[in-house]
């Protein structure tokens, strides 16, 4: 094992369904893309085995289906995993598959490990709670108890995302769709996480609001050196952000490497269609 | 002791729609010394570039080594290596400059060379002091330091470049045509740029299509069609 590894994946699969006698049989399934079209069982993820290092941007690319945020999920406990393994480098649970934890102790990791900007703003933020109500949130549950260091905490979150103070006692559902990603990820880093997952942070935004949100997270991995997974469907973001890279089609990862040699040498056919298509 | 030795090299593309395989490289073998500055010709297409690149693992090789002394690793061989070891060299001991400058948008000159200081974990300070010490030794013009850098001209863009490779002071830096664009006033200037790095203990590795430029400034020109060096000057 890597032990210098900040957090292991080994053979992680979700289903969604029951599963039938020919699809149950790694051998004998066959499926379309990710679906059995004898029961109907999804497989979302399959076999995915990867390790994330200190400090770094791993990147995650793939088409709509592939299972990128379902794998986000079940690494920040949304959803159970079907089985597989995950590992945190970290003294409480040195060595342990943290997904047999209960729920108490997943929670637990949430709370103190990780930080998750979830896809949908719907998902990360309680619309009708105000944006330093929402990182408050999040800092109760880390066990945060002084209202006053909670508020300077929230307020240097809110600058350091370039969210006007005065504007912090408002619901996120009148902000634009740049800020309440900023929101999220102010949010997110309220916990100080080691661990931060980012699902399309920039998918929807106009390219100037996708620069600031791109520069700060790069700002970010620089100056708090958190490790991040980052999920995206466009290639100019991992371009921009990742390090390294994993390629995921149908569930799996078909392609791993350095960024640049994905983009520049891709060795999978799916990834080379992928690439060559962008230029 | 060698620094950089490329041993049965060789590199393929296989484009699968397309159903082909090019054969880009095969069969080099060369090395260099440290300090030493070797240039690398032949013609269009003849794999130079496919060779920096694969030093750099930008692509990745599938033939024979290409083994380095790393200050951190001591021999390894860059084929092999892990990818974090790869990351880590390109943030320490290997930079890669080319004419194109591919960099965060919306970030000044001054920061881009302030950032590559910061990953190496210096300071803020230091990479301030540093940043303005290269802008004004590589002799980019004061006032485009604190500008975007995607309206340059191209020999701002290559100044630029190597400033944020040079501020590293990398153990061996790889330039792949960084003088295509320019015209001879800012070549003559690229020539004095490279006379720097050299003299600062950076080993060189370069590919310039032109042979007038190389002459006096490497110390041996590995010409592609022979697949060994040449005397310095010869015609090719
Ligand atoms: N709750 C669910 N029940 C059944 N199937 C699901 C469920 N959630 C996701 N899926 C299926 O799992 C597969 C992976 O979906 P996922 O949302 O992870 O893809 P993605 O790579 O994030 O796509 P996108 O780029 O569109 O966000 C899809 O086939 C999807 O239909
Ligand atoms: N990323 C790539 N994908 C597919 N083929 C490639 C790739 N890069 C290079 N090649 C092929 O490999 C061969 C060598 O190309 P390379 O760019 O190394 O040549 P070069 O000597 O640098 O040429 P030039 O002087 O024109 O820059 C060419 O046939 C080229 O088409
Ligand atoms: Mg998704
Ligand atoms: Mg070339
Ligand atoms: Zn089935």
């Amino acid at each position: 094992m890597h032990n210098d590894a900040i957090l292991s994946v080994k053979n992680l699969e979700k289903q969604f369904g029951p599963g039938c006698s020919t699809c149950h049989n790694e051998s004998t399934r066959k499926l379309e893309k990710n679906y059995c079209p004898q029961c109907g069982t999804v497989y979302a993820c399959r076999n995915i085995s990867f390790n994330l290092f200190p400090g770094e941007i791993l990147g995650i690319v793939g088409e709509s289906g592939s299972g990128k945020s379902t794998l986000m999920q079940c690494l920040y406990f949304d959803e159970a995993a079907t089985s597989g393994e995950l590992i945190l480098n970290n003294q409480e649970f040195q060595e342990e598959n943290v997904l047999e934890l209960s729920s108490q102790q997943k929670r637990y990791i949430r709370n103190y490990h990780f930080g998750m900007v979830y896809q949908n703003p719907l998902k990360g933020l309680k619309m009708d709670f105000s944006a330093m109500g929402n990182i408050a949130e999040k800092l109760i549950a880390a066990g945060g108890r002084n209202v006053a260091e909670m508020e300077s905490i929230g307020k240097t979150l809110l600058e350091k995302v370039h969210i006007p103070l005065f504007r912090m006692k408002e619901e996120p559902k009148r902000f634009s769709g740049g800020m309440q990603q900023r929101v999220q990820i102010a949010k997110a880093l309220s916990n100080n996480p080691p661990i931060l997952f980012l699902d399309e942070v920039t998918t929807g935004l106009d390219l100037s609001v996708q620069a600031s949100v791109l520069d700060l997270i790069k700002t970010i991995q620089r100056e708090l050196g958190i490790s991040m997974i980052v999920v995206s469907h466009d290639l100019a973001v991992i371009r921009m952000l990742a390090d390294r890279t994993l390629v995921m089609l149908n569930g799996e990862i078909i392609e791993e490497g350095l960024t640049d040699q994905i983009l520049e040498d891709p060795q999978n056919p799916y990834t080379q269609q992928l690439v060559y298509s962008l230029l | 002791m060698t620094f950089l030795k490329v041993e049965g090299f060789g590199k393929s593309f296989t484009i699968s729609h397309l159903n082909q395989t090019i054969r880009a490289v095969e069969q080099i073998d060369f090395s260099i010394d440290k300090g030493e500055f070797i240039g690398i010709t032949g013609k269009s297409g003849s794999g130079k570039s496919t060779i920096l690149k694969s030093i750099y693992r930008t692509y990745l090789p599938d033939e024979g080594k290409i083994l380095y002394d790393s200050e951190e690793y001591g021999l390894i061989d860059l084929l092999q290596a892990e990818e974090r070891k790869i990351l880590y060299l390109r943030k320490y001991e290997i930079g890669y400059v080319s004419q194109f400058l591919n960099v965060m948008p919306r970030t000044t000159s001054r920061e881009l060379v302030e950032q590559s200081v910061l990953e190496m974990g210096k300071p803020a300070s230091v990479a301030k002091e540093e940043a303005e010490y290269v802008l004004s030794h590589f002799e980019l013009d004061r006032k485009l330091w604190d500008t975007y850098p995607n309206t340059f001209s191209g020999g701002e863009k290559l100044r630029l470049n190597i400033a944020m490779a040079a501020v590293k002071k990398p153990r061996l830096l790889l330039l792949d045509e960084p003088t295509a664009s320019l015209d001879e006033q800012s070549k003559v200037k690229v020539r004095e740029l490279i006379e720097k790095l050299k003299k600062n203990g950076t080993t060189l590795a370069g590919v310039f299509h032109d042979i007038e430029f190389m002459d006096g400034l490497c110390d041996k020109v590995f010409d592609m069609k022979r697949r060994q060096y040449t005397s310095e000057g010869a015609v090719i």
